[in-house]
């Protein structure tokens, strides 16, 4: 695996505000009041690897991305 | 808005610069003509950016000319044209002239006075980016169509060929991969930031989209250069631009005033205030409001960030000290909560949200001080989550507002209702027809 940090992005016109990313990654994703993610703008750390790739995944809208940081 | 006049009342610049786009216009009053066009600035000097170099040695010039786009973002002009440049396939030009914002009338005023100088800056711009076709958007039903349809005709045959293509009258319709969308699919709405529209804009090709007057200023750049710009305006923000005055002052319409001048001297230019001014609104309607320091805010990129506020489209509006700068604000908030696209969840969820919040401070006084808490809760929580910049727009207009008028939020949760709730508005909005809740 390649040591790139990697960052969580949601897509905001596809995102329809399931909330799946949020019961899979609650270390990582609250919602706001509508229900929409919040994310930050840090690396996601090594442990929470795995699990933020199944929310990406899981996404009903393929709203959610890991993308490389800059 | 309508009164239009370019004559300084006071003579509050100091150097012979003051007009450039909009020179002449003082002596005749009209729409320059191709005659008239090629009298006051000279036809485009056809060598100087001609054979293999020329693009390049054009690009230059505006870099060393400093200009930064006059459509909002004040991005430098010259980045943009070079990555156009190096990108590959058929390349677009698209000149933005829909002005959605109602704060402004200044690209309105510069196309139907002077359409040729829009349309040299385009070619020049098409030449630079090596386009093969250009696009010049205008809102529908918009009156400087028939002057830009007039002005293409007198031109004929162009290099490159330029269509004027109308646009839906919404705010959110003119930003830039809007306007790409309404190019290839008839759809007016935002794509999302990324890519921009420089790597993969219309028919997924490289596409420059430029504000109509950042493209007038390129027309001059060529012709008389980078010092000759520079000779106007400041180190961070050079030249003249084009401002929209409203609200409060003798004699509102558009100006051509060098960068840098103290927003209170704009004022003066504009007729000076009709009544006591408390703040204005600068920079458009999703801009920020600037109390008394205003009137020595210098109009550049750097002095309106030094102020905590952003240049964003040169629209000043001045509001009166009796009038309510929460209402107001409420009313500007309903209006780009309806603007929305309605794509993004936080912008079509949070822009009502916060509109209603600013409604109840004034109109509700007795929980002021809860509101006021929920309503900076939402902002925090907008800003950046939708795939245009239209919600930050409104976070910062409501933002600043709580920050400029922090002493009518106290004054209403101490006493009763706002006294100027029912006044006719300053801002150039609709009246919201009865949405109150
Ligand atoms: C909601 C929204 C509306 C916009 N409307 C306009 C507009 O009416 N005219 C304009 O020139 N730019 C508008 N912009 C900015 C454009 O996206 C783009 O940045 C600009 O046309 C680039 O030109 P410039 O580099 O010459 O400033 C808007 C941006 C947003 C987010
Ligand atoms: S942020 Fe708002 S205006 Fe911009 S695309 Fe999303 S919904 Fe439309």
């Amino acid at each position: 695996m390649s040591r790139t940090p990697l960052r969580l992005r949601v897509e905001p016109i596809t995102c329809h505000a399931h909330g799946i990313c949020r019961e899979l990654l609650p270390e990582l994703i609250r919602l706001d009041e509508w229900g929409y993610p919040v994310l930050d703008d840090h690396p996601v750390p090594a442990a929470l690897l795995a699990p933020a790739r199944v929310a990406v995944r899981s996404c009903p809208s393929l709203a959610l991305r890991l993308d490389r940081m800059a | 808005m309508d009164i239009v006049s370019a004559t300084a009342g006071d003579a509050t610049t100091t150097t012979p610069y003051r007009m450039r786009l909009l020179a002449g216009w003082a002596d005749t009053g009209t729409t320059a003509g191709l005659a008239e066009h090629h009298r006051r600035y000279a036809p485009l000097p056809p060598a100087a950016f001609a054979g293999r170099g020329g693009p390049a040695r054009l690009i230059g010039l505006v870099e060393s000319s400093g200009l930064r786009g006059r459509g909002g973002g004040g991005f430098p002009t010259a980045r943009k044209l070079a990555a156009v440049a190096a990108g590959r396939g058929p390349r677009t030009v698209v000149a933005n002239g829909c002005e959605g914002d109602p704060a402004g009338a200044k690209d309105r005023v510069l196309m139907e006075l002077a359409p040729h100088l829009v349309i040299d800056g385009i070619l020049l711009a098409a030449h630079a980016v090596g386009a093969a076709e250009a696009v010049l958007c205008v809102h529908e039903d918009s009156s400087a169509i028939p002057v830009l349809a007039a002005a293409l005709r007198e031109r004929g045959a162009t290099r490159t060929p330029i269509r004027i293509v109308e646009v839906t009258r919404r705010y959110v319709a003119s930003e830039e991969t809007a306007l790409v969308s309404v190019l290839d699919r008839g759809d007016a709405r935002p794509r999302g930031r990324f890519p921009r529209p420089t790597e993969r804009g219309v028919r997924s090709r490289p596409t420059l989209v430029d504000n109509v007057e950042t493209l007038a200023h390129l027309a001059l750049i060529a012709r008389y250069g980078d010092a000759w710009f520079r000779a106007a305006g400041t180190d961070d923000s050079p030249g003249t631009t084009l401002v929209t005055v409203g609200g409060a002052v003798n004699d509102p319409g558009v100006y051509e005033i060098e960068l840098g001048l103290p927003i209170g001297a704009i004022l003066q230019v504009a007729g000076g205030p009709l009544v006591p001014v408390q703040a204005v609104l600068l920079g458009g309607l999703g801009g920020t409001w600037l109390g008394p320091e205003f009137v020595r805010t210098p109009l550049s990129h750097a002095g309106c960030r030094t102020a905590g506020a952003a240049l964003g489209i040169a629209a000043v509006i001045a509001l009166p000290a009796a009038a309510c700068g929460i209402a107001e604000t409420a009313r500007v908030l309903r209006f780009l909560a309806d603007e929305s696209a309605g794509q993004c969840g936080p912008c079509m969820f949070g822009l009502p949200a916060i509109a209603d919040d600013m409604d109840e401070l004034a109109l509700m006084p007795d929980h002021a001080g809860r509101v006021a808490a929920r309503l900076r809760s939402r902002l925090a929580v907008i800003p950046g989550r939708g795939a245009c910049a239209h919600p930050d727009g409104a976070v910062r207009l409501a933002a600043s507002a709580l920050h400029v008028f922090a002493d009518d939020v106290a004054g209403h949760a101490e006493g009763g209702p706002c006294r100027w709730v029912g006044q006719p508005s300053w801002m150039p909005v609709p009246a919201p027809a009865g949405r109150r809740r």
